[in-house]
């Protein structure tokens, strides 16, 4: 911890600008311009300060790669000399082909892999967070079991990915125990819907806890007494629920929701161990790039990635929107919302200290 | 009324079943997999009617290392998370607290770089650590991991950080505090439980971790145990060796169940602000 | 570096004394149209043997057994996942970072023309090995366009598996030869009490590699190709539609069952094991696993069958290979005569029970004794036809899994599976 120290003090700062955000006063919009402006020539070298050492080990890990498959998407496959017989030892360049291709001769399987990953995402995702936030909401009631619960919950998200695959390829063997459950044999690993559903079946099972886990740390924020007061007012469960709950647990919901998003968007494998590789009916961009990156035909693999990375950002953008005021808190209305929240729970932390 | 309250209680208990039928019925089924001899492997009967040992002892011969594989991805997880925290921790802080210039875009930013699929950058990176010299080497599987972990921790200790009120370190500060000491004596410990959740999180998703431990490592005495697991072998090439594959499962599982449960009380009982003290 | 210099040096007299002339199109760097010939082997010291994790522990006492007779070119094991696309993959990127880790490795007998031709192997000097002892159609597979590259190691063939005593108690005096004599036998043993409700037939017909080797041995059974000599497409015939027809109509009429189209090796072998099935197309690995189990004692083995007599199968094994970017390639060379050595296949057969490459090896009466399919899988092996030998392996497996799988699923008919797959591959093939 000794490096947050060096920061922190050569950014000591005469504390008139943040005592000016002490709660209670509502800050006039005037004076809040004037004071961001402050606070953003001030703060902002501090914030480098903190953010740089995050930012450098990601350009380090990641984003050296990440410009060496971008630039690799620009080649195509090495060609094969039928005199020698032998594969020429550098790409072609071939500028944006790889990109075009998608819509020409690759573009089948690239779309049908497309629509698998956002059909597999939506659905998935869907069932992750009514599952999840249903656990969390019996967790956080239950008061015997409560560690016994919380250990189940723990189980079929700490089994590695892999493992998961192979368990449930097992149980939705021809022979195995989900047909002989269900007294009937449905070939859930050939291709056709059922296997989309044994693959959304064993996804949702691992992942569910992860919401449910998330959501349950967001539901212990909120107080009994607010929801005391709302039975004063009369409101029934299911208006709890949605006008006090929802509303207090969304950043955190928010957060597992997208991290899940960005998770089943590269979704690889449970699909390809569960169901198999080159499965048309659940086929991922994932495991499309995979395929032509084994092929070891990189260029057009870098270019699936990319295309990928770019869905994924927007997805990321578009959450960052929704998330912004909560998380970042410097949007206008948004902003003071949550500071107005932080009053309340401080509020209510010294009723419970 | 106690009759609702009765039917209630009795729903509230229902679905406490339901929940934990639903996490562990496949687990269940694992643990039995795993327990039938290689000769039953097919058998679909709820109870094993007979029950060995043999995939457990397979999965601690000492020719899988598998032992050392744990260890090994102990240290991997574990350094991957305290690095994670700590580097998190500090922009976190930076993102709830402070205002700044692009803060949204360095927030997506932080996100968009663990989109990148992995298969896509390990071969630049194992170009990158070989030329290094970092094969066979904790940072070379630590590293990489940093890319998903990263980002994680960022986004949760965020909203961690923003839930937890600023008054009380504006009230440390008044009180003499430098803004790095009602950091650290403030906010940390009331965030602690956030920070445990959080690291949980990380540590699991590092602990899982497959194609770049396998990419970075060829000696055996480096890989961790998903990469042990992926060279479980029957005694042929084409027998599934799914009993120890199994087994190989339930021994990663639990003793992550188990350190959660011992941190437990901490990272969730303690969530609320008011519960940290 | 050193070492690539080397390399270069010599291929490029290796060329001038074959008399080609240098003109094709890569000029830069690397050059695209550099010959390598027969590299020189030199350099002495510790290498790397890289293959699949072995259980079996046969592997390892035979390196300490090297490693002993050379304490200064000692030989480490590097164990790769079991599964063959994990495998590949380790060690394309191997190939792909020139990294030396890996020295010499032990290749799928499908991967030899893909990693010969990007170069990521040596060629090797023929006369160095046992050659002629091998079967034939086994040291085919290591070889790409004239020039080998790889040395047998290990193999396997296709066959078989029958209940001998339902064929007996049927009246069915011996292993069918033909489709036509399966078909007949099984219909006289579900007429029996005990055949009721059993399946007739199964392979593997899952969308995977298994699926690759038994379209090619339904194809090639029925005297069809699926690359013809020159290694051009030619599956779109009357001859291979028969082959595809026998497995089409086979899961139509109830021969093979409906559930079949899952199996992979390991499902297949449960539902012979559990009294399910009468035929099973399998390895020889099944033998033994099937003798601890409840048809112990009522099955045996014989070849393939086929259109109008034996079939023929696929094959599989493993050859060694050396990787172009290794140091010490003179130890390589060495250890790979060693490990591929008829007395180290004995032992690998005696132990692992890994089908040598060695002809003789199948004869000898003490190995027969101990396993007793030895003479069919001889059979087997010696009318074995390979899978293609492409470089485009890869590109032309999937498009055979694609186009099969769609037929036996009923979404295509064979015609149109064939003309689509002969399409395909010329695509894939470029020509």
């Amino acid at each position: 911890m000794a490096d947050i120290r060096t920061p922190a003090r050569t950014a000591v700062r005469p504390p008139g600008g943040t005592a000016g955000r002490r709660a209670g006063r509502p800050p006039a919009p005037a004076g809040r311009r004037a004071r961001a402006a402050r606070a953003t020539a001030g703060s902002g070298r501090m914030a480098a300060l903190l953010v740089s050492p995050t930012l450098l080990v990601l350009s380090i890990v990641v984003l050296y790669p990440t410009i060496m498959a971008l630039a690799e998407s620009l080649y195509g496959p090495k060609g094969l000399d039928p005199r020698t017989g032998f594969i020429s030892s550098t790409e072609p360049f071939v500028g944006l082909r790889n990109y075009a291709d998608i819509f020409g001769e690759a573009g089948d399987r690239f779309w049908n892999a497309f629509w698998n990953t956002t059909f597999f995402t939506v659905v998935t995702v869907a069932l992750e967070t009514v599952i999840g936030v249903a656990m969390a909401l019996i967790m956080h009631r239950a008061l015997r079991g409560r560690a016994l619960v919380r250990a189940a919950i723990l189980i079929p998200w700490a089994v590695p990915t892999a493992i998961s695959g192979l368990l449930w390829r097992w149980i939705f063997n021809s022979n195995g125990i989900a047909n002989d459950l269900l007294g009937r044999q449905i070939l859930w690993t050939s291709e056709g819907f059922q296997a989309k559903v044994a693959v959304i079946v064993a996804e949702v099972w691992k992942t569910a806890p992860f919401i449910g886990l998330l959501v349950l740390a967001g539901l212990q924020v909120i107080g009994k007494e607010v929801y005391e007061a709302a039975r004063l007012d009369g409101a029934g469960p299911l208006r709890q629920f949605w006008h006090i709950t929802l509303p207090l647990v969304k950043p955190a919901l928010l957060v597992a929701v997208l991290f899940r998003c960005l998770d089943a968007l590269r979704m690889f494998d449970l699909p390809y161990i569960l169901v198999g590789a080159q499965k048309h009916s659940v086929e991922t961009l994932s495991m499309l790039a995979q395929h032509e990156a084994s092929n070891v035909r990189f260029g057009p693999a870098s270019a699936y990635a990319v295309l990928l990375f770019l869905y994924v950002l927007l997805i990321a953008l578009a959450f960052v929107r929704l998330l912004g005021t909560d998380l970042v808190g410097d949007g206008g209305a948004g902003g003071r919302r949550g500071r107005r929240r932080g009053i309340a729970l401080f509020r209510r932390t010294e009723v419970t200290a | 009324m106690t009759g609702t309250a009765k039917w209630r209680h009795w729903l509230l208990y229902a679905g406490v079943a339901a929940v934990v039928a639903y996490c562990l019925a496949p687990f269940y089924w694992m643990v039995v997999s795993s327990l039938r001899p290689t000769t039953d492997l097919f058998d679909t009967s709820l109870v094993p009617p007979r029950v060995s040992f043999a995939n457990y002892q397979a999965v601690f011969d000492p020719s899988q290392g598998f032992s050392r594989a744990l260890l090994n991805s102990l240290i991997v997880a574990g350094v991957t998370t305290v690095l994670a925290l700590l580097l998190a921790t500090l922009t976190a802080y930076a993102m709830a607290r402070l205002e700044f210039r692009f803060k949204r875009l360095i927030l997506t930013l932080i996100i968009a770089t663990s989109m990148f699929p992995v298969v896509s950058i390990v071969v630049p990176l194992l170009k990158l650590f070989t030329d290094i010299g970092w094969i066979n080497t904790y940072q070379a599987m630590i590293v990489p991991s940093m890319s998903f972990a990263l980002p994680l921790a960022v986004w949760n200790l965020t909203t961690f950080f923003r839930q937890l009120p600023e008054e009380l370190e504006h009230a440390a500060m008044v009180d003499g505090c430098t803004r790095g000491q009602a950091f650290r004596k403030v906010i940390i410990p009331l965030a602690a439980p956030g920070i445990f959740t959080t690291a949980i999180i990380t540590f699991i998703a590092a602990w899982n971790e497959f194609l770049i431990a396998l990419s970075m490592t060829n000696k055996p005495a480096m890989q961790t145990a998903p990469v042990a697991i992926s060279k479980f072998t029957g005694t042929t090439t084409y027998e599934a060796p799914f009993g120890s594959q199994m087994a190989a499962g339930v021994l990663v599982t639990v003793p992550l169940v188990v350190m959660v449960l011992l941190f437990q009380r901490r990272i969730v009982a303690g969530l609320t602000a008011g519960a940290a003290k | 570096m050193k070492t690539r210099v080397t390399r270069a040096f010599s291929s490029v007299a290796a060329l001038t004394a074959a008399g080609l002339v240098l003109t094709a199109c890569g000029s830069s760097g690397d050059g695209g149209s550099e010959q390598t010939g027969p590299a020189s082997f030199e350099g002495r010291g510790p290498i790397t043997y890289v293959a699949a994790k072995d259980t079996t522990g046969t592997v390892q006492p035979v390196i300490d057994r090297w490693n002993k007779l050379h304490p200064d070119e000692k030989v480490t094991f590097i164990q790769l996942p079991t599964d063959a696309d994990s495998q590949r993959q380790q060690m394309i990127q191997n190939a792909e970072t020139k990294s030396d880790a890996y020295t010499v490795l032990s290749l799928d007998v499908v991967w030899t023309s893909e990693f010969a031709a990007h170069r990521w192997i040596d060629r090797l000097p023929e006369k160095e090995f046992p050659l002629q002892k091998m079967l034939k159609p086994v040291m085919e597979t290591a070889k790409y366009r004239d020039g080998l590259y790889a040395v047998p190691a290990s193999s396997d063939g296709g066959m078989l598996y029958y209940r001998s005593d339902l064929l007996k108690k049927a009246g069915v005096a011996g292993p069918p030869k033909t489709w036509a004599e399966l078909k007949d036998a099984c219909a006289k043993v579900r007429k029996l009490p005990e055949g009721k409700g059993m399946s007739c037939y199964a392979g593997q017909f899952q969308k995977y590699e298994g699926l690759t080797v038994n379209f090619a041995e339904a194809v090639h059974s029925a005297g069809g190709v699926v690359t013809d000599a020159n290694g051009t497409p030619d599956v779109d015939t009357p001859a291979a539609r028969k082959g595809l027809d026998f497995l089409t109509g086979s899961f139509r009429d109830g021969t093979i069952a409906k559930e079949a189209i899952t199996y992979q090796e390991e499902d297949s072998r449960q539902a012979f094991q559990s009294g399910r099935l009468i035929f099973l197309r399998n390895w020889p690995y099944v033998y033994s696993l099937a003798q601890k189990s409840k048809v112990a004692g009522k099955f045996e083995v014989a070849p393939l069958p086929g259109l109008n007599g034996p079939g023929a199968s696929s094959l599989g094994g493993h050859n060694l290979a050396l990787s172009s970017f290794a140091k010490n390639k003179a130890t390589a060379l060495d250890f790979m005569k060693f490990f591929t050595s008829e007395q180290i296949a004995k032992h690998f057969l005696q132990d692992a029970s890994l089908a040598p490459p060695y002809a003789r090896l199948y004869d000898d009466p003490a190995l027969v004794k101990q396993y007793p399919y030895l003479p069919v899988l001889k059979q087997s092996v010696l009318r074995a036809v390979p899978r293609p030998r492409v470089v485009q392996y890869g590109d032309v497996t999937s498009a055979i899994q694609r186009e099969a799988y769609a037929a036996l699923n009923g979404g295509k008919s064979s015609a149109q599976a064939l003309t689509d797959l002969q399409k395909d591959l010329q695509k894939v093939m470029g020509r």
